[in-house]
């Protein structure tokens, strides 16, 4: 027993390593994974609208593109973008691998996102497409101020465990090497655990993790319940009015 | 309800549509007058929707010509003919992201381009006219199919179409909800609007149409005045559909 707290809880080196996991690394896991989602996000988008076009050349480059990005293992893709385009366009984007992390996470989280999006789109009844496009809207527009919308209201819980496993994918760039003001929770878990062959540092990381993704976890549950159960009534709505209405509108109309 | 109305003929002529192999309609001409309502009556699967949808071009014919007062539309901007043709659906459709306000301000902020203010008060003064003035700030789920379906005829009517298209509208409605929609679809053929009601309401289309056409197998089969379309049906097929209906 004392021996599973010294290898796990050993109270010093959480001590030890607890400052620089919320100073650095918090912030670093968190730079990663929010940058990445913004940026996934926005390509996200723009794959479901070309997956979901009728033009085969918009369609196919989308489905390639998540095909491949969606079945290779992470760890691959940021090691051979973060390594290859670091020594292939140096000019361009540098060596620094902090920024290639961020573009490998965002091109990954990407295929998935378009694919949430897409099924979110896909899922709108067709009718609200074809009421749009009856009284006027052009396709864009439908698709911008009705349908998306609509299809991303519903794919909320999807995205924000999305994001879940962006913050915990964010901890691959370790094997990209990074400077020690750039090292995120893990990797300042690792350091520690690897110079004092210690693993409660790791413990401590672990333990950040899950501060960060445990709540997020509750928040799907919730945003998933409150979909499924139908919208709060405003506050200037009568909730319970809808029956009495019914029976007021039926003497107006007959 | 505000009277002036500016409304137009609509003219089918030879329409042609198929879905793979299967001919939907097989050369259809339908002309409706200027401020006039024709029902379109017929069993399910026989075109019916298909050509009410070709008016406003959600399906695009695979040959044949569309008029509307007297100029072809089939070539020209499907947008542009869809703001002065409105359509109403079976489903109602609205935007169920929206309140109901924002359904018919979105189209006109969006289509019309509209400002704020503008949209709002023609939003409110048309849900007013189907009776909902009350309604405006709730979501359309909170409503009932029948005051869905009104919103939805507010919603196209705010658009200030020149013809009107239902789309079997009263269908989705618990029975006691069909009459607050015929009631008001009545009045709109009242004041003077082009109306093609695709329906299963017979009584409607007798009291109201002033030309009904029934339709059979992608054809219209035969076509009149309503007492001589349910008094003194000639063809075979239509006596046979009029002694399932009636």
């Amino acid at each position: 027993m004392e021996q599973f707290f010294d290898t796990f809880l050993n109270w010093e080196y959480i001590w030890q390593v607890f400052p620089d996991l919320l100073k650095t690394g918090l912030l670093n896991t968190l730079i990663l994974a929010v940058t990445s989602a913004l940026i996934g996000t926005v390509l996200g988008m723009v794959l479901a609208v070309m997956g979901l076009s009728t033009k085969v050349w918009l369609r196919w480059p989308a489905r390639v593109y998540t095909d491949i990005f969606r079945g290779l293992p992470a760890i691959l893709t940021i090691l051979v973008i973060g390594q290859g385009l670091g020594t292939l366009a140096r000019d361009v984007v540098g060596t620094n691998p902090y920024p290639l992390g961020i573009l490998a996470l965002s091109l990954i989280a990407a295929a998935y996102i378009g694919e949430i999006f897409r099924s979110g789109i896909q899922s709108v009844d067709k009718g609200q497409l074809e009421a749009s496009r009856a009284l006027g809207m052009s396709y864009s527009k439908a698709m911008l101020l009705v349908i998306i919308p609509q299809g991303v209201r519903r794919v909320l819980p999807a995205l924000v465990n999305q994001f879940i496993a962006l913050i915990k994918d964010s901890s691959l760039v370790y094997f990209l090497g990074l400077l020690s003001e750039q090292r995120e929770l893990f990797r300042i878990g690792q350091d520690l655990a690897a110079n004092t062959g210690n693993l409660s540092p790791l413990v401590a990381a672990g333990f950040v993790y899950l501060v960060i993704t445990v709540p997020l976890t509750h928040l799907v549950n919730y945003i998933d319940k409150k979909l499924r159960t139908g919208r709060k009534v405003r506050a200037d709505e009568p909730g319970e009015g809808d029956e009495l209405d019914l029976v007021a509108s039926g003497k107006v109309s007959s | 309800m505000t009277t002036a109305v500016r409304s137009s003929s609509v003219e089918l002529r030879d329409i042609h549509v198929s879905f793979g192999t299967l001919e939907v309609l097989r050369g259809v001409d339908l002309r409706v007058e200027s401020g006039r309502t024709t029902c379109v009556i017929g069993p399910s699967g026989s075109g019916k929707s298909t050509l009410l949808r070709c008016v406003n071009r959600l399906q695009e014919p695979d040959s044949g010509d569309l008029l509307l007062d007297g100029e072809s539309v089939i070539r020209s901007d499907p947008d542009a003919l869809r703001q002065r043709v409105g359509m109403v659906f079976q489903h109602f459709n609205l935007f169920g992201h929206r309140s109901v306000l924002d359904n018919i301000v979105l189209p006109l902020r969006s289509v019309k381009k509209l400002g704020k203010e503008e949209a709002a008060e023609i939003a409110r003064a048309r849900l007013a006219e189907v009776g909902l003035a009350d309604k405006a700030p709730y979501r359309p789920s909170a409503l009932s199919g029948g005051q869905q379906q009104r919103v939805a005829i507010a919603r196209a009517l705010a658009m200030d179409p020149e013809v009107m298209l239902f789309d079997e509208a009263t269908s989705a409605l618990d029975p006691e909800l069909v009459k607050g929609v015929l009631n008001l679809m009545a009045g709109l053929a009242e004041r003077g609007l082009t109306l093609i009601v695709v329906t299963h309401e017979m009584g409607f289309a007798r009291s109201v149409a002033d030309e009904v056409a029934f339709m059979d197998a992608g054809r219209i089969v035969e076509q009149g005045p309503p007492a001589k379309i349910f008094d003194e049906p000639q063809s075979p097929r239509l006596q046979r559909f009029l002694s399932q209906v009636l």
